[in-house]
């Protein structure tokens, strides 16, 4: 366990630089002057432009600035933008949004994604399967935006259930957001549990848990559920590394100041060090939910233990 | 008591298994697979009883049957009665059966690597039964589990006993199966193709662990096979099965010696034989037929070189051969009278 461990973090490395050059490169590879872009209609004077590419190491090559910026970083230096702000600050202002939005969304579609899978398995072609297989094809043919405005209307501005926008009313402001980023990800645990289900509740060892004489709910509890579950964890991993990186269209939506709607600001006015600070830290954290998925699985499934 | 049979020992329910005109069918969005058409024996202690018969002859399924592991939907049991000790098994409600299953009536499975859940170690799944069971403590079970590896023959049980399947070998794996099933001392054990999957020196190992461990606990053994030099060594009767029927019965000596049933007879002459080296095998001509289009008549007709035009419209029933065997063929006096047939009958 500690040597996989090991290994898993060794090979994280490479990932992290590779995936950092290549966001660094895109970003400064974007089309424009972004000095020029700051400026706006009123450019500035010569020296102010010089003194401007010197500080944020616009005019070295590339790979000059990639090895600053990455010196900074071993520093736990992020940068900072063109308003003079660090983007740490940033960070640790919009990142607590997206965590608390995120977590939200996981939790809403983890209980409940894995609670429709399980049922509709559980009793293939029943009612309930039927109704889960349907309302999931549902969900999945609507995009993100129309459900958001929807459920935004409806509930928010109709009903009245949840806030419209914003994030005044604390936790309460998450809710709709969350349902709605959650929402395509539910569908996919509840299939992915459905399907794994069904799959392993024929399989031989089941046989033999009800040759056991086992009681039903610990043939499905223990034995079929346990292996069901190593492809939905994997995916759970997966996807909260990618709700940590915010909703852009669903942030938009509800108008919740979090790193996603920071990330298109960012882009937008070609903010270099803020894109790139941001994306790393988001790559970390992608790492690092893989490397947990990693470590979750092999103790979910001890075949791979010893690999 | 009904008394539907003949047999003296069923009268008095002294049978530790008696099946009586068992029918098991399937029926999926295709049509309806008949996969046991009314098969009727006995077995009792210390007694081995082998099932012999291709794939898709109904072996695996009845069974199934006897343990209450047949899906269902799809499978049902339409007909017959399973008598454990004169109780009918079908007559009772699940929590009921389930005492039976692992505790009178146990299984083993052909391929022990799937058969076991590779995501408990082997421990875990032997102690299980006395932890659901016998209300046995985490501890407790982990030292009966270490026990009955023991008694399997496990080397180092001590050791391995946290150990995964994936870590044991293909005849280390078949033997946890059996300290599983044998845990609670059930009084019948059903073996299903247990050596299949095991190369021939580790199968001989196996089946000589079961003979002994038979010996041990007095238990009736069912043995599902269609491994006929398997059977020849360890069983007492043969029931010989066929689409779904049981065509010829009889103790394993006289079956071998010389068939009462073409099926049969085809099937110990397609052995290939160290005297008849250099010559062609002698395989049964055709196919076993759709279980969901049995033909008329005698199912065997088709393959049957005895074959006449009354087998074609008239299923013969299970004829008295000896008092201890039964042949469903109309010209079993043909088929003993060709010896031939036999795997001793000189050629």
């Amino acid at each position: 366990m500690g040597r996989y461990t090991i290994r898993r973090l060794l090979q994280a490395i490479p990932v992290f630089f590779g995936a950092t050059f290549i966001i660094f490169m895109m970003v400064f590879a974007l089309p424009g002057d972004p000095i020029r872009a700051l400026a706006g209609e009123r450019p500035f004077s010569e020296s102010v432009q010089r003194e401007l590419r010197e500080r944020y190491n616009l005019n070295d090559p590339l790979p000059v600035q990639y090895g600053k910026y990455m010196l900074a970083l071993a520093k736990l230096d992020f940068g900072e933008s063109f308003n003079r702000r660090r983007v740490s600050d940033i960070m640790k202002e919009r990142f607590p949004v997206t965590i608390k939005l995120a977590l939200f969304a996981f939790l809403f579609e983890m209980f409940l994604g894995l609670i429709a899978g399980v049922l509709a398995g559980l009793r293939r072609g029943s009612f309930m399967d039927n109704l889960v297989l349907v309302s999931t094809t549902a969900v999945v043919a609507i995009p993100v935006f129309v459900l958001g405005f929807v459920a935004q209307l409806v509930l928010g501005v109709q009903l009245r259930w949840f806030p419209v926008a914003g994030i005044q009313s604390g936790f309460y402001s998450y809710l709709l957001p969350a349902m709605v980023l959650g929402s395509l990800s539910l569908v996919y645990i509840a299939r992915l549990t459905r399907t794994s289900l069904v799959e392993n509740l024929r399989s031989d060892y089941i046989r033999t848990a009800t040759a056991k004489g086992l009681p039903r709910t610990r043939v499905v509890g223990r034995h079929a559920l346990r292996n069901s579950l190593i492809p939905v964890v994997t995916f759970l991993g997966v996807d909260l590394g990618a709700l940590m990186g915010g909703a852009i269209i669903t942030e938009g939506i509800f108008n919740i100041p979090g790193i996603g709607r920071e990330i298109f600001q960012a882009v937008r006015s070609q903010e270099g060090a803020v894109v790139v600070g941001i994306v790393t830290a988001l790559v970390l954290i992608y790492i690092l939910a893989n490397l947990v998925v990693d470590l979750l699985y092999a103790v979910l499934d001890p075949r791979i233990r010893y690999d | 008591m009904d008394v539907t049979t003949d047999d003296p020992k069923a009268a008095e329910g002294q049978h530790l298994l008696q099946v009586e005109d068992l029918h098991v069918e399937f029926r999926t969005q295709y049509g309806t697979v008949n996969a046991v058409n009314g098969i009727s024996y006995s077995l009792d202690e210390r007694e081995t009883l082998a099932i012999l018969g291709e794939s898709g002859s109904g072996k695996s399924v009845s069974a199934q049957a006897i343990m209450g592991i047949i899906d269902s939907p799809p499978g049902f049991i339409t007909k017959g009665a399973l008598r454990f000790r004169g109780t009918d098994l079908l007559g009772l409600d699940e929590s009921e059966r389930r005492s039976y299953r692992g505790q009178k009536i146990a299984m083993i499975f052909q391929d022990a690597l799937t058969a076991l859940n590779p995501v408990y170690s082997v421990g875990f799944q032997i102690g299980e039964m006395f932890r659901v069971h016998r209300g046995a403590s985490r501890s407790e079970a982990k030292k009966k589990a270490i026990e009955l590896m023991d008694r399997v023959r496990i080397p180092a049980a001590k050791e391995r006993v946290g150990e995964y399947p994936h870590q044991f070998s293909g005849g280390m794996r078949q033997r946890v199966m059996i300290a599983m099933a044998l845990s609670l001392d059930p009084d019948i054990l059903i073996a299903d193709e247990p050596t299949t999957a095991l190369d021939v020196t580790v199968q001989a190992q196996i089946m000589e662990l079961l003979s002994e461990l038979q010996g041990e606990t007095g238990m009736g053994l069912i043995l599902i096979t269609h491994d006929l030099a398997v059977v020849a060594d360890v069983a007492d009767r043969v029931a010989v099965m066929y689409a779904g029927k049981i065509v010829e019965t009889g103790s394993v000596f006289e079956v071998y010696e010389n068939a009462a049933h073409p099926y049969t007879e085809g099937l110990m002459s397609s052995i290939p034989r160290i005297d008849q080296r250099g010559r062609e095998l002698n395989p049964i001509r055709g196919a076993p037929p759709s279980l969901m289009r049995i033909p008329p008549g005698c199912p065997f007709h088709p393959r049957c070189p005895y074959a006449r035009d009354v087998c074609r419209v008239d299923l013969p029933p299970l004829y008295e051969v000896s008092a201890s065997r039964r042949s469903a063929c109309h010209f079993f006096e043909e088929v003993l009278a060709n010896v031939e047939g036999g795997l001793t009958g000189g050629r």
